[in-house]
């Protein structure tokens, strides 16, 4: 997993801090779910199956999911290259 | 037990935004899972998505409303319900059977109009192409035409020769009323003196009898003082016909134009505070007419407002069929309804339900339709939580001109339903289907495959 997600400041409460540039941002639950996981370096297959085990979501779903929250992640600059 | 799921997303957060976030877009949605009591879902199970769906409470209401406000300040009042707004025969039957009469622009909604029953001369004939036959049933059947051009005069009194008959006729009048961009194209031009050299024309050819005045100033008029200019000057310019050429004009029709609650792009200010009540039109012109008619004198007063009555009635029910991130960061979706069924997407931003609770912070987002097509855009910039494949978006108001001008491209027409006041849920216009589209088409028979 990048060190760029390591670097980052994440609460209980889905604030994001991202000390390189100063910016911040806000996850929902789902999202601060992930977000810890990812830093935790696990990979695509993993959280899938982590979030279908918590979360009342299938499979598909969650897969979808994961690719546009990654997505998005890395268009804001907080993932680098192919980290999943 | 599983806890409930909600997408993931992150937002970005502006400085000093986080204070104040609990207002901010991110937590605004609203949800509608139903339409006059109907279910939405029961809609799009019986009869499909994308779906209109009309309201006849709604519609009566509208137009019982606008009617009052203007025959409560002006005692001859009569309301024509301008075709090209909404012409499907269901909508047309309930303003009719309100007292509205038919106010027609071409061959094709006359002929709509006589074979859902109304007689002649309950119809006013507008438009600058009216085909000469199309004149003759109309002076034939007694329906009032307001003359566009000087050909039509001449047209006109070819037909009066025909039949022998002297028909009643009015002209189409275009003025400055301060509105912009000013529709000049229309009629004669009042301030240049055009509009005067058409009744000295009328009158020295002795075969019409020129008898009302119309003119329609524009659409979605947001200023109420506008209809105060156009009334006064009509009423102005009928008094020089009636003292010059003894003429007497019965009616002033003043045409459409009044918007509806609808939100018009480029203006921020929500609708409700943006558009004017129709209170406040009413008092502009009847009191305009008050001030200016001589004692005693109370032509009729016509109007074809179209988009204030119907507007509101209509809504669309769509499906979310994907969802996309675009390049940019923006998040996509793409509609199963598109601008070739929403023509007024060009110019409104809709109000925008979802048909079911959905957790999570709303995200700007574009909404697209579903043709192959760039411009196909229904709204390109919205705020809305992460949307699952399959929620219903109810799109409102939707009911002036999408219905007509709506085009078969790329995909069907789908169908539209009427909710009765009683909860009574009726088609009114199938989906289309391949024969439709098919029915008119011939293929030479050197052209038929074999494959
Ligand atoms: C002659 C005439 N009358 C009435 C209308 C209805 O206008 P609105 O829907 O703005 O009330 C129109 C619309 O273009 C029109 O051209």
């Amino acid at each position: 997993m990048g060190n760029k997600l390591s670097r980052i400041a994440l609460n209980d409460e889905g604030f994001i801090f991202d000390p390189e540039t100063g910016n911040s941002y806000t996850v929902n639950r789902t999202g601060l779910f992930i977000l810890r996981l990812l830093k935790e370096g696990k990979s695509e297959k993993e959280i899938v199956k982590s979030l279908t085990e918590t979360f009342n979501v299938d499979e598909r779903e969650a897969e979808r999911d994961l690719i546009d929250f990654v997505e998005q992640l890395r268009l804001y600059g907080l993932l680098e290259g192919k980290n999943v | 037990m599983k806890e409930a799921y909600e997408k993931p997303v992150i937002l970005k957060l502006k400085t000093g935004m986080m204070n104040k976030f609990g207002s901010s877009p991110a937590y605004i949605r609203k949800v509608r899972k139903e339409i006059d009591g109907i279910p939405v879902e029961k809609l799009v199970e019986k009869f499909g998505s994308p779906l209109f769906v009309f309201s006849e409470k709604k519609l009566r209401q509208k137009f019982r409303e606008v009617k009052n406000a203007f025959t409560l300040r002006y005692p001859n009042v009569e309301f024509s319900w301008s075709y090209k707004t909404n012409y499907l025969d269901a909508i047309c039957a309930v303003l009719h059977q309100e007292g509205e009469t038919a106010e027609v622009v071409s061959e094709f909604e006359y002929e709509k109009a006589r074979r859902l029953g109304v007689p002649g001369n309950q119809i006013i004939y507008n438009g600058p192409y009216k085909p000469y036959d199309s004149l003759v049933t109309a002076v034939k059947e007694g329906a009032r035409i307001n003359i566009d051009h000087f050909e039509e005069i001449a047209d006109l009194e070819k037909v009066a020769d025909e039949l022998g008959v002297k028909p009643r006729v009015g002209i189409r009048l275009n003025m400055d009323t301060g509105i912009h961009p000013q529709w000049s194209r229309f009629g004669f031009n009042l301030e240049s003196g055009q509009a005067l050299d058409a009744v000295k024309r009328i009158a020295s050819g002795g075969k019409l009898e020129l008898v009302g005045l119309h003119c329609h100033i524009g659409t979605f008029i947001l200023d109420p003082h506008a209809y105060e200019v156009e009334v006064k000057k009509m009423v102005d310019f009928a008094y020089t016909v009636e003292d010059q050429f003894g003429f007497k004009i019965e009616y002033l029709d003043i045409g459409g134009g009044f918007p509806s609650k609808n939100r018009l792009k480029g203006i921020y200010l929500p609708p409700e505070v943006a558009v004017p009540s129709v209170d406040e039109f009413a008092e502009r012109v009847c009191s305009a007419l008050l001030s200016s008619l001589r004692p005693g004198d109370y032509p009729k007063l016509i109007l074809e407002s179209g988009r204030a009555i119907v507007d509101e009635a209509g809504y669309l029910i769509t499906t979310v069929h994907a969802a996309k991130r675009l390049p940019s960061g923006l998040k996509a979706y793409v509609l199963d309804a598109g601008v070739n069924i929403l023509f007024t997407a060009f110019w409104y931003k809709f109000n925008i339900e979802i048909d079911r609770e959905v957790y999570g912070t709303s995200e700007p987002c574009v909404l697209y339709g579903p043709l192959c097509m760039n411009i196909d855009v229904v709204d390109d910039l919205t705020y809305l939580p992460p949307l699952p494949r399959g929620t219903r978006l109810i799109l409102s108001p939707v009911g002036a001109y999408n219905v007509t001008q709506w085009m078969q491209f790329i995909r069907y027409r789908p169908a539209v339903v009427l909710i009765g006041e009683n909860g009574e849920v009726d088609l009114i216009r199938e989906a289309e289907d391949l024969t439709d589209i098919v029915r008119r088409e011939k293929l030479p028979e050197r052209l038929k495959l074999e494959w």
